[in-house]
């Protein structure tokens, strides 16, 4: 079972790998990670992935739209959050700036994934738009081709600050210290996911989803700040 | 280290190095030998995926072997697959990408080969293809081995075009240059440092292999 997932997935996702592994030995089950856009085009010229997680819920439903979706393979999974990110090391105070953080005079660059086509990106626009920075702080900003190169650009101190997905902010080795931006300063990053219409192991993968949105699942996905959706 | 993209790169530049051999070499020839004006058009096309960002050529390979392309219409209903996103496909694009390489080392040699040793072996009663494997073949074996070599190493690089085509699947379209890229955004440095070090290790060793074959043969044959 080949699953399509977009990058802020990238470490919660290899968790819930391991308990589907543990639960369904037989099945051989790997993910590509991508932005949500990416994965979108390629899922339209049927890229032979059995499950696409996306994480904005109106990509699946356009597929499901073009007829690429299997009968009542599209589903809700959880609610996203952005954040400020800093490394260790930085000397931005990013917990009691909050955003000012990004206007400091020691940013020199600031990392956003691309809004074309990262959802994640789409929301650190709307955010900063609504705190009404975007204009200011355009000129410094440079995009990530997806939320996990977004949050690398940062790790790696090509940029100094960064917004990323509080997914990966919580990931177990990636360090670093955050601001979570207010829910309510951005449109909700719903994310949903879809199983298509020529997965190769449909009961797999909708053993996946069930696993996913189960007990199991949403208290993993809970830990790596995942929000349940409405 | 990621071995199972290293198994594939292996394969896919394998793979794209024998079809570039047996593909390219009557072409390779043509344009060595021919005295025809227009050659230079057909030159200038081989010669494109060099210049062209492989992006651009990865797109055009993706629009035209897609689902909703002729080429792609037609394989799927000969095979019921699809050529984007699979092993197949990124053979179709690594070929294009890397056929400058196999060519343009065996026109030059092809076009080096002195006609009268051509002309000797026709009097003799040799035909063309008798004459193609006994005389220019021997003749224009650098030429050859370099552009084996060459497009095996530069597929073995290839990024650009296997992402557009590719699709990153384990086993079938990751490859060594994709897995890189992946470690990185997985932050995961260590496995992406060890497999960069084979790949340089690797593109070195080819390319001082291929010099050293060069060299002792100019060093035997004293130029024109």
């Amino acid at each position: 079972m080949r699953i399509a997932a977009a990058a802020d997935l990238r470490f919660a996702l290899e968790e819930l790998l391991d308990l589907y592994r543990r639960d369904h030995p037989g099945v051989e089950a790997s993910a590509t990670y991508g932005s949500s856009g990416t994965l979108f085009s390629q899922l339209q010229n049927e890229a032979p992935f059995d499950l696409y997680l996306s994480a904005d819920l109106s990509y699946p439903r356009a597929l499901r739209e073009q007829g690429l979706v299997a009968p009542d393979g599209v589903f809700p999974y959880a609610v996203g959050r952005i954040v400020v990110w800093v490394r260790d090391d930085s000397p931005i105070d990013v917990e009691r700036l909050g955003i000012e953080a990004l206007l400091d005079p020691s940013v020199r660059k600031i990392a956003i994934a691309n809004p074309e086509h990262a959802p994640y990106g789409r929301a650190a626009v709307a955010a900063l738009e609504d705190f009404g920075l975007y204009e200011r702080v355009r000129d410094r900003s440079v995009l990530g081709e997806n939320i996990a190169q977004t949050a690398q650009f940062v790790q790696s101190g090509s940029a100094d600050v960064g917004i990323i997905a509080l997914s990966l902010a919580l990931a177990p080795d990636a360090g670093g210290r955050y601001w979570e931006i207010p829910a309510e300063r951005h449109p909700p990053i719903e994310q949903g996911g879809a199983i298509m219409r020529w997965a190769a192991d449909p009961d797999a993968a909708r053993a996946f989803v069930d696993l996913m949105l189960g007990t199991e699942g949403v208290e993993l996905l809970s830990r790596y700040g995942f929000e349940q959706p409405r | 280290m990621d071995r199972q993209a290293v198994a594939l790169s292996l394969r896919l530049s394998l793979a794209t190095m024998i079809v570039l051999l047996v593909v390219t070499t009557p072409l390779a020839y043509w344009l060595g030998r021919s005295r025809r004006r227009w050659k230079v058009l057909v030159e200038a096309v081989v010669a494109l995926p060099l210049v062209l960002p492989p992006t651009v050529l990865g797109f055009y390979v993706l629009l035209a072997i897609g689902p909703r392309s002729p080429i792609g219409r037609f394989y799927r209903s000969i095979t019921g697959e699809l050529l984007p996103f699979s092993f197949r496909g990124l053979l179709v694009a690594s070929v294009l990408y890397s056929l400058p390489f196999a060519v343009q080392p065996m026109m030059v040699a092809f076009a080096q080969v002195d006609a009268r040793a051509i002309e000797a072996s026709w009097m003799l009663g040799e035909g063309r293809l008798g004459t193609f494997f006994r005389t220019v073949m021997p003749m224009s074996l650098t030429g050859i081995v370099t552009a084996a070599v060459l497009s095996f190493a530069h597929t073995l690089g290839e990024f650009g075009v296997v992402l557009m085509v590719g699709g990153n699947i384990p086993g079938e379209t990751r490859t060594v240059s994709i897995s890189i890229y992946d470690h990185v955004q997985a932050l995961e440095y260590d496995a992406a440092g060890e497999t960069a070090l084979f790949l340089l290790a690797v593109s070195f060793t080819v390319l001082a292999v291929t010099y050293s074959v060069q060299r002792r043969v100019w060093a035997a044959w004293p130029g024109p």
